[in-house]
C-alpha cells in the first residue's frame, strides 16, 4: 500500500453539553467522534458511510480543523494538525479542501462565479494577480462548466452546476485531499451520476485523495476504494468498497446493506430483510458496551460489558465486533 | 371500476415571471387496494398531482386549469368545500415527506393524533384517544400509552413519520397519498417504516399512491409506477415490466444513471442537458432535447401516453412507431 498522505490516530471530538438558565453547568459530553484511526493515500478514494448523528461530518471537520479536537492526532503529509499554529494551519488548509453537502447553502449569494473561484487564489497568493482569470478559466473548464458562466450569481445555476463551482472551488489551490461531505446527497439522481463521474476523473487526473462521505451505500460502493463504516463516533467497520457491501461481516453493516432498496422488484420482492429495530441512540447517552447492542439481533451478554476493538478478519479488513468468528461471514 | 379516475389533470402556478405548467395533463387511475408509484426528478410535478387531488395547492398562485378526478362519483377538484373536506382525511388521507415540519410542535401528539376523527366521527374524546392509542401501538411506538402524550420534538424523526401514518390511517382511508414519506430518514428507518406501510396497506386494505424519486423503494413496494417527466407521465407499466424492459428513452436513461445497476468503476451513464424551464411553451416531446433517440418528428409532434402493450403505456413517438 502507498504510504497515506492523511493519517488519523484515535481522534476524538467531544462536545460539552450545558444546561440550566442562569447558571450554565455541564450536565454531559456528546462524543461525536470517539477514537477514530484511519488513513487515506494519494489517489485513493475512502467512503465514510452511516446514519445521521454517527459523527461523519464532524469527523470531516475535525480533519480540517474546524472545530477542536479533543484527542488523538491528524496528520497530513507529516504535519500534525492538531497541534498547528494558524499560520501553518492556514498552509495546510491549501492541501486540504472540502466540499459540502448543500450547494445552495455552499455558496455566496453576492459573489458571482469569478469572485468566488478567484478568492482562494487570491488569499493563498498561489498565482500572480494578473494570471488568476486564466487560471479560473481552466478550473471552470476542468469541471465542465462554460467559462462564460463567469459573471454569473449561484442563484443562476442548477443544483449539479452549483456542486460543480463548488468542486471547482475545492480544487482551486490544487490540494492533495479533498473531503466530499454527501456531496450528491441534495441532486436528483441524473444530476448525481454527473458528479460522481466528475469527482472520480478528477481524483484519477490530479491523484487527489479523496474521502466521500455519504449514507447511501450504492453511491459509496460505486465511487470508493475502501469504505468505513460509523455507528455513533467509531468505526465499526473498514475495507475494500465491493467486499464491505458484497460480504459485510459486522452486524451494522450487515443491517445496513439491507435496508438499502434495490431497483430490481425480483430481488426486492424475494430479500429477506433484516430490518433494524428502534433508532440509533443518542450520542449523549451511548449504550455501555458496543454502541450497537442494542439493535444488535446477534446480541450476547459479553457485548454488552466491553468496547470492541477494531479486529483484521481478512486481507485489509477490519471489524469491532466480539462475535465475529462466531456469526461468520456472510 | 378504479377507485380514482383522474383525467387531464392541468395545475399551473401563476407567478411575476410567467406560467409555470407544474402538471401538465395528467391522466391516471388507481384500482382498490393497488399501490401505485409515482416517480420523476425534482419539479417532474409528482407532488403538485398529489396536492392537486387534495385541494393542497394555494390559490393564487396555483391555479387548477382543468381536470376531473372522479371518486365514488364526485369530482374532487370541482367539488363544493364542504364536500372535499367529508373525504380529505376521512376516505382519503396524505403523509408528507418532512415529518419534523408536518406536526404542530405547540400541541401534544394526542390532540394531534385524534383531530381526524373528531372532525370527521361522532365521538366522544375519550373514545378517540382509545382508537389514537390502538393506531400508536399499530404502527409500533413503544410504551404508546405513556408516550400519546408528548410533544412532537420528544420524538424521533421516524418516530414522528410513524405518528404522522398514524394520525392519516386512523380514519380508515381508502387511499393514502404518500409524498416521499421516507426520503428525510436514515436507511435502516426507511426499511422499518416502508415495512409498516406495505403491513398496514395489506389490513386495511387500502390504495397508496406512492411519491418518490428512489427507483429502489418503488420496485419493492408498488404494483405499478407512472414516470413522470416535466409535469407529464412518460410511461407507465406494472413495475416488473417497468424496469425489466423500459420502454421510454427516460426511464432508460434514469436506470442507467443509479450507482447499483451499473457495474463499479464504470462510467455511469448521464443524462445531458437539464430539464426544461416549465414557464415556456414546450414544443414536442420535453424530454427531446436530452434524448439521443431524438429526430425532428420529437420537436414537433407532442407525444401522447399510448398503450404499446397491455397495461403498459409509453409517450414517446418513436417507441410507439416501433422505431426504437
Amino acid at each position: 500500500m502507498p504510504a497515506p498522505i492523511l493519517q488519523l490516530n484515535d481522534v476524538k471530538t467531544h462536545f460539552p453539553v450545558s444546561s440550566g438558565f442562569f447558571v450554565r453547568h455541564q450536565t454531559g459530553t456528546v462524543k461525536a467522534v470517539d477514537g477514530v484511526t484511519l488513513s487515506v493515500a494519494r489517489g485513493e478514494v475512502l467512503g465514510l458511510v452511516g446514519e445521521s448523528g454517527c459523527g461523519k461530518s464532524t469527523l470531516a471537520r475535525t480533519i480540517l480543523q474546524l472545530v477542536p479536537t479533543t484527542g488523538g492526532t491528524v496528520i497530513l503529509e507529516g504535519r500534525n494538525l492538531t497541534s498547528a499554529s494558524a499560520a501553518e494551519m492556514l498552509l495546510a488548509r491549501r492541501d486540504l479542501q472540502m466540499v459540502f453537502q448543500d450547494p445552495f447553502a455552499s455558496l455566496n449569494p453576492r459573489m458571482t462565479v469569478y469572485a468566488t473561484l478567484a478568492e482562494p487564489l487570491l488569499v493563498h497568493k498561489v498565482v500572480p494577480p494578473d494570471q488568476v482569470r486564466a487560471r479560473v478559466t481552466a478550473l471552470m473548464e476542468k469541471v465542465g462548466l462554460s467559462p462564460r458562466f463567469l459573471e454569473k450569481y449561484p442563484h443562476e445555476f442548477s443544483g449539479g452546476q452549483r456542486q460543480r463551482i463548488a468542486i471547482a472551488r475545492a480544487l482551486a489551490l490544487e490540494p492533495k485531499v479533498i473531503i466530499a461531505d454527501e456531496p450528491v446527497s441534495a441532486l436528483d439522481v441524473s444530476i448525481q451520476a454527473q458528479i460522481l463521474n466528475l469527482l472520480s476523473k478528477l481524483c484519477r487526473e490530479m491523484n487527489l485523495a479523496l474521502i466521500f462521505i455519504a449514507h447511501d451505500l450504492s453511491v459509496v460502493k460505486h465511487i470508493s476504494d475502501r469504505v468505513a463504516v460509523m455507528y455513533l463516533g467509531k468505526i465499526v467497520e473498514l475495507g475494500p468498497a465491493v467486499e464491505v457491501i458484497e460480504h459485510p461481516r459486522h452486524p451494522y453493516t450487515r443491517a445496513l446493506v439491507s435496508a438499502i432498496p434495490t431497483p430490481d422488484p425480483d430481488i426486492e420482492r424475494g430479500k429477506k430483510r433484516l430490518v433494524l429495530p428502534g433508532d440509533p441512540p443518542s450520542p449523549l447517552n451511548p449504550p455501555a458496551g458496543c454502541a450497537f447492542h442494542p439493535r444488535c439481533p446477534y446480541v450476547q451478554e459479553k457485548c454488552k460489558v466491553s468496547v470492541p476493538p477494531l479486529i483484521p478478519c481478512g486481507p485489509n479488513r477490519e471489524a469491532a465486533c466480539v462475535r465475529l468468528d462466531e456469526i461468520g461471514a456472510q | 371500476m378504479p377507485l380514482l379516475e383522474v383525467t387531464d389533470l392541468r395545475t399551473s402556478f401563476h407567478t411575476r415571471s410567467g406560467v409555470y405548467r407544474a402538471v401538465d395533463g395528467v391522466s391516471f387511475s388507481l384500482g382498490k387496494g393497488e399501490t401505485l408509484g409515482l416517480v420523476g426528478e425534482s419539479g417532474s410535478g409528482k407532488s403538485v398531482t398529489c396536492y392537486s387531488l387534495m385541494g393542497l395547492v394555494p390559490q393564487p398562485p396555483g391555479r387548477i386549469e382543468s381536470g376531473t378526478a372522479m371518486f365514488d362519483g364526485i369530482d374532487l377538484l370541482h367539488c363544493a368545500p364542504a364536500q372535499a373536506r367529508q373525504i380529505r382525511g376521512k376516505r382519503i388521507a396524505m403523509i408528507f415527506q418532512d415529518p419534523m415540519t408536518s406536526l404542530n410542535p405547540y400541541l401534544r401528539i394526542s390532540e394531534q393524533l385524534i383531530e381526524p376523527l373528531l372532525i370527521h366521527e361522532k365521538i366522544s374524546k375519550a373514545d378517540a384517544l382509545v382508537r389514537g392509542l390502538a393506531m400508536l401501538e399499530a404502527v409500533g411506538i413503544n410504551d404508546a400509552a405513556k408516550r400519546i402524550h408528548s410533544y412532537p420534538h420528544e420524538f424521533s424523526g421516524g418516530m414522528r413519520q410513524r405518528v404522522m401514518i398514524a394520525m392519516a390511517l386512523i380514519t380508515k382511508p381508502e387511499i393514502l397519498i404518500a409524498d416521499e414519506p421516507t426520503t428525510a430518514l436514515d436507511v435502516t428507518v426507511q426499511a422499518q417504516i416502508l415495512e409498516l406501510i406495505k403491513k398496514l396497506q395489506s389490513e386495511l386494505g387500502m390504495a397508496v399512491i406512492f411519491v418518490t424519486h428512489d427507483l429502489g423503494v418503488v420496485s419493492g413496494l408498488c404494483d405499478r409506477v407512472q414516470v413522470m417527466y416535466a409535469g407529464r407521465i412518460v410511461e407507465t407499466a406494472d413495475t416488473r415490466t417497468l424496469f425489466r424492459s423500459p420502454r421510454h428513452p427516460y426511464t432508460k436513461a434514469l436506470q442507467r444513471s443509479i450507482p447499483s445497476l451499473q457495474p463499479k468503476g464504470k462510467e455511469l451513464y448521464t443524462i445531458p442537458g437539464l430539464p426544461p424551464d416549465l414557464s415556456k411553451p414546450i414544443a414536442g416531446c420535453a424530454f427531446a432535447p436530452r434524448c439521443e433517440f431524438a429526430v425532428d418528428r420529437c420537436r414537433t409532434t407532442d407525444p401522447r401516453l399510448v398503450a404499446i402493450n397491455p397495461g403498459h403505456a409509453t409517450a414517446c413517438v418513436r417507441v410507439q412507431s416501433a422505431e426504437i
